[in-house]
């Protein structure tokens, strides 16, 4: 019999793969809105998305509790989601920048009008 | 202060202040000039007061150094050879037998000395004591059975040597500039800068006319005119410090290979102020032969160098002292050992050298250790003189170097032509300093010259004396006669070293230097008054110039040596006197104890050429300043020169009379200086090794009575001969000259001498027309055939790359280069169209490849890691 991968996914315990799917689905849902939003706050939003899925991934890993390792104290994966959560604020900072000048310049915030570095 | 240490820094100072000017004078003024910016000829001047400032100053150390430093320190011998010794701090070698302390002392009391004769207040019964003894070879004989050694100065002269800097290394060979300073150092010192400050103030007044534009009467440009040059007023001057520098610098070298490098500086220098006229052909090309015939000489000289430094293993003149203490042995001590009583013997180098293969023989059969005692016994094989052979070369190699510089024959023929320089340039190097820096080399090196040397220096300056004697006879241009005279005294100065004479020769050089630079400013002052070097224009310029006309004729008389031989009375006479007698009775010392009859010529040939200097000197004179004036136009515009160049003919013409004389109170003289610094072991008879019959006597014999007496009387008998044949030829006009030169009798033997023995057509046959041929001949030879052979393998080259250009560059290399740059540019082109510059597509492909990326790992795993 062929046992199909994550066939008996629902009957396990809450562990680090369930985490992992929730950050891949997200993962996938920022891509996904990135590639097809026009409009430049929409890809923002993909973004943010993008990099929680990440972060997700980060605590999963990095969670003492959930690899069944409690007498440790590793703190890496929370402090790295962290600096992911700094970097994006930073992050949308210049973005949302962008996105005003762009304004200015095109009046639309449609990103498919910015192709002038075309080759 | 320690006078071993002052005096060198002394005579340093002095030597390097004309250097300093001629520095000063090429940074101001010459070097401005290569780039365009001629210094004007108001401040001209300064420089050449410059030059005359530091030469003067030279000369004020040099006198101070020799009356303040040297005299005190190293008193001369009040009587009696050698005795100076005593006096220094090598001393413990001296006298180390008593009885030969003794012997030597007897010796010196029965010969006396040279200064004896020249003081006029001298004991009148000292020359009857002389002839009431043996003569003093006879002593010598004497003396030889006594204590087996023969009457020798034994204690080496004082003086004073080291070294400044050390200018290469290379293994053994040690090149270093440093100084030997002795009595002959320092005399010649003073000469030197005494000279050359009388011709520096001279030629402020002299060269006068080169501060202005300055037009050349004997060059004409191509359109007709009169070449117009700017006046070289400071080179003059420039050219003058170099000079006295470099010759300072000869005088003070303390080893041969720095004697060496100053003797070429010297040689330049004369090279540039010969050519000062530089337009002139005839000035250019007298100076490429000036420097070309010196370059013959040169060339022996180096020989001569290359045999006593593989000999001996170094080229400095005394012994060195190293700063740790250690006494490197000099030239001079190696050769004049106390081994063997400083008489003049091989050094163990020169035996092992020329005896190797004995030496090979010996270290196979014995071992190394044998080497000393082995040289030890050849050195006294009576077979074979061992190491004599490379003394002769050594010797003959750097005499080669002196008949060049002081225009001995065969060489002699650039010394007249070098009258083509401005007139303080021919008193200054031409006759007083330069030239005289060969005789002052003989001198300086007299210690290393063999008996056989000595010979062939006598015999080659009696030719010269001789040849240039005749020669002046008839020659009319005024520099010239005083050129052919200046070579016929340096004959002389040869001659009476060649002849055992160390005093006597060096002692001529001395004193002809001021007589023969009076004379030659003199003669400047008559051209610069007639402007013309002809005697056949002048005549009774006594009259214009009356100052001239009277210092020259003192120097006339002291060139021909008038004085009064009274010996009862002592003795008065001009400074030439002294000299030129000393070198004749050392020639009739010679030729009494020789018995081989052509040595005779070595006394007939200076006693006939006292007679012809008396001649042609005051034939000069009458022709020039007595009798009615030949050219009326020249005469009237004749003028007695300014006081600046008569005050130095002054100065001149009080040395000319009393230099020989002795300084009262003081206890110096010229020869008694030079006696101090007779190198040690030169003051015996000595025969010849190789050819035994030669005698070379020693000095002290030529002061004895019965040769005195015959030589001084000859000598002066000539002179007067020859003073008389001239004033009944050109001053009494007895008999017409012309009328005697066209005698058929004469008339072959005028054109002999008016020629000049035809030496300058011998030469250009033998030498310069040969090596012209050979030139063309090579130069043809080059033009066909080496340069056929050169264009044919061009050409070939040339070929070769077009092949190699065409395949190998144009379609191997280009093609390739092409081909990756055409494929990049194309790449790009189509790449560009991914380059859409939508930012949702590039998140597809982000997305895509990211799936991709995956989908091949994880077939990956499946297919091979799986």
């Amino acid at each position: 019999m062929i046992t199909l991968p994550l066939a008996n996914f629902l009957a396990q315990p809450v562990g680090v793969s369930q985490f992992v799917i929730v950050g891949a689905i997200m993962f996938t849902c920022g891509a996904v809105c990135m590639a097809t939003k026009r409009n430049a706050l929409g890809i923002l939003m993909g973004i943010e998305l993008v990099l929680n899925g990440a972060n997700i991934n980060f605590i999963a890993f990095g969670s003492p509790y959930l690899r069944s390792d409690a007498g440790s104290l590793g703190m890496d994966g929370q402090l790295m989601s962290l600096f992911v959560i700094v970097l994006a604020a930073a992050e949308a900072a210049v973005a949302l920048a962008i996105a005003l000048n762009f304004y200015n310049n095109f009046n639309s915030i449609d990103v498919d009008r910015a192709n002038q570095l075309k080759g | 202060m320690d006078p071993q240490t002052v005096i060198p820094n002394l005579l340093t100072i002095a030597w390097l202040l004309p250097l300093a000017s001629f520095v000063i004078i090429w940074i101001a003024y010459s070097l401005p000039q290569l780039f365009g910016s001629r210094a004007s000829y108001a401040i001209q001047p300064y420089g050449a007061y410059l030059a005359v400032g530091t030469i003067g100053l030279a000369f004020v150390l040099s006198a101070v150094t020799l009356l303040g430093f040297w005299l005190p320190t190293y008193p001369l011998s009040s009587h009696g050879h050698a005795e100076h010794g005593e006096h220094h701090k090598h001393e413990p070698s001296g006298h180390d037998k008593a009885g030969h302390d003794a012997g030597g002392n007897e010796n010196h009391d029965s010969s006396d000395d040279s200064s004896a004769h020249l003081l006029p207040s001298h004991s009148t019964s000292s020359p009857f004591r002389w002839a009431s003894e043996t003569t003093a070879s006879a002593t010598a004989t004497h003396h030889d059975a006594a204590s087996a050694e023969r009457p020798h100065n034994n204690t080496p002269p004082p003086s004073i040597s080291g070294n400044w800097y050390t200018l290469a290394k290379c293994g053994d060979l040690e090149i270093t500039l440093g100084y030997y300073i002795d009595a002959l150092t320092v005399t010649m010192f003073c000469m030197v800068t005494l000279i050359a400050t009388c011709v520096h103030v001279y030629a402020l007044g002299y060269m006068h006319d080169e501060l202005q534009e300055f037009t050349d009467p004997e060059v004409t440009t191509h359109d007709g005119k009169k070449l117009k040059r700017p006046g070289r007023f400071h080179r003059f001057f420039q050219y003058l410090s170099l000079f006295s520098f470099s010759m300072l610098g000869i005088v003070l070298a303390g080893n041969l290979a720095m004697m060496f490098v100053f003797w070429e500086l010297v040689g330049i220098c004369s090279y540039f102020l010969i050519g000062f006229y530089t337009e002139r052909k005839s000035a250019s090309t007298a100076a490429n032969k000036a420097f070309i015939v010196n370059r013959v000489g040169d060339f022996g000289m180096l020989v001569g160098l290359m045999a006593l430094w593989s000999t001996l293993g170094t080229f400095a003149f005394g012994d060195i002292t190293r700063e740790d203490g250690t006494v490197e042995p000099g030239i001079f001590s190696q050769l004049h050992t106390k081994e063997n009583h400083y008489h003049l013997e091989p050094s163990p180098g020169m035996i092992q050298w020329a005896a190797r293969d004995k030496i090979k023989e010996v270290v196979l059969e014995k071992g190394g250790a044998a080497i000393p005692a082995t040289i030890e016994e050849l050195r006294h094989d009576p077979n074979h003189q061992y190491g004599h052979w490379l003394l002769l070369i050594a010797g003959l190699g750097l005499f080669c170097g002196c008949v060049g510089k002081s225009a001995q024959f065969p060489l002699h023929v650039w010394l007249p032509d070098a009258m083509e320089g401005p007139t303080p340039v021919s008193a200054l190097v031409h006759s007083a300093t330069m030239v005289a820096a060969g005789v002052y080399l003989v001198g300086r090196a007299y210690p290393i010259f063999i008996p056989e040397v000595l010979l062939v220096i006598a015999v080659v300056g009696s030719i010269t004396l001789f040849l240039a004697a005749t020669i002046a006879l008839t020659a009319t241009d005024i520099k010239r006669v005083l050129a052919y005279s200046t070579i016929s005294q340096l004959g002389y100065m040869m001659l009476g070293l060649g002849l055992g004479g160390f005093v006597a020769g060096l002692f001529h050089l001395i004193t002809h230097a001021f007589f023969k630079g009076l004379l030659f400013l003199g003669s400047g002052s008559v051209i610069h008054a007639v402007h013309t070097n002809e005697m056949t224009e002048m005549g009774g310029l006594r009259k214009k110039m009356p100052i001239t006309a009277y210092t020259m004729l003192i120097g006339c008389f002291a060139i021909i040596g008038a004085g009064l031989p009274i010996v009862h009375l002592g003795y008065f006479g001009l400074s030439g006197f002294f000299s030129k007698d000393a070198i004749i009775e050392q020639s009739f010392s010679h030729m009494t104890r020789n018995e081989a009859p052509w040595l005779w010529l070595l006394f007939l040939l200076p006693v006939v050429g006292a007679l012809m200097t008396a001649f042609y000197m005051f034939r000069l004179w009458f022709m020039t300043f007595a009798g009615q004036p030949r050219d009326q136009h020249r005469f009237d515009h004749a003028h007695e020169s300014p006081r600046v160049m008569t005050v130095p003919l002054i100065i001149l013409a009080i040395f000319a009379i009393g230099v020989a004389w002795e300084i009262p109170g003081i206890n110096l003289s010229v020869p008694k200086l030079l006696e101090q610094a007779r190198p040690i072991g030169t003051l015996a008879t000595v025969e010849g090794n190789l050819m035994s019959e030669l005698v070379i006597p020693t000095e002290h014999d030529s002061h004895a009575f019965e040769i005195r007496l015959p030589a001084g009387l000859m000598a002066s008998g000539m002179a007067a001969v020859g003073l008389l044949l001239a004033a009944l030829l050109y001053l009494w006009r007895v008999v017409d000259p012309a009328k005697v030169r066209h005698n058929l009798l004469v008339r072959p033997l005028y054109a002999l001498l008016w020629h000049k023995w035809w030496f300058d057509e011998l030469y250009d046959l033998v030498f310069v027309k040969p090596t012209l041929w050979i030139g063309r001949f090579v130069a043809g030879f080059d033009r066909s055939v080496i340069d056929s052979i050169l264009h044919a393998c061009t050409w070939i080259c040339r070929a070769m790359s077009v092949i190699v250009d065409v395949v190998g560059d144009r379609t191997l290399i280009d093609r390739t280069v092409d081909g990756i740059a055409s494929y990049t540019w194309r790449g790009g082109l189509s790449l560009r169209r991914v380059q859409t510059g939508r930012l949702r597509q590039y998140i597809m492909f982000l997305v895509v490849g990211t799936i991709i990326l995956f989908m091949i790992a994880t077939i990956w795993r499946a297919a091979v890691a799986g």
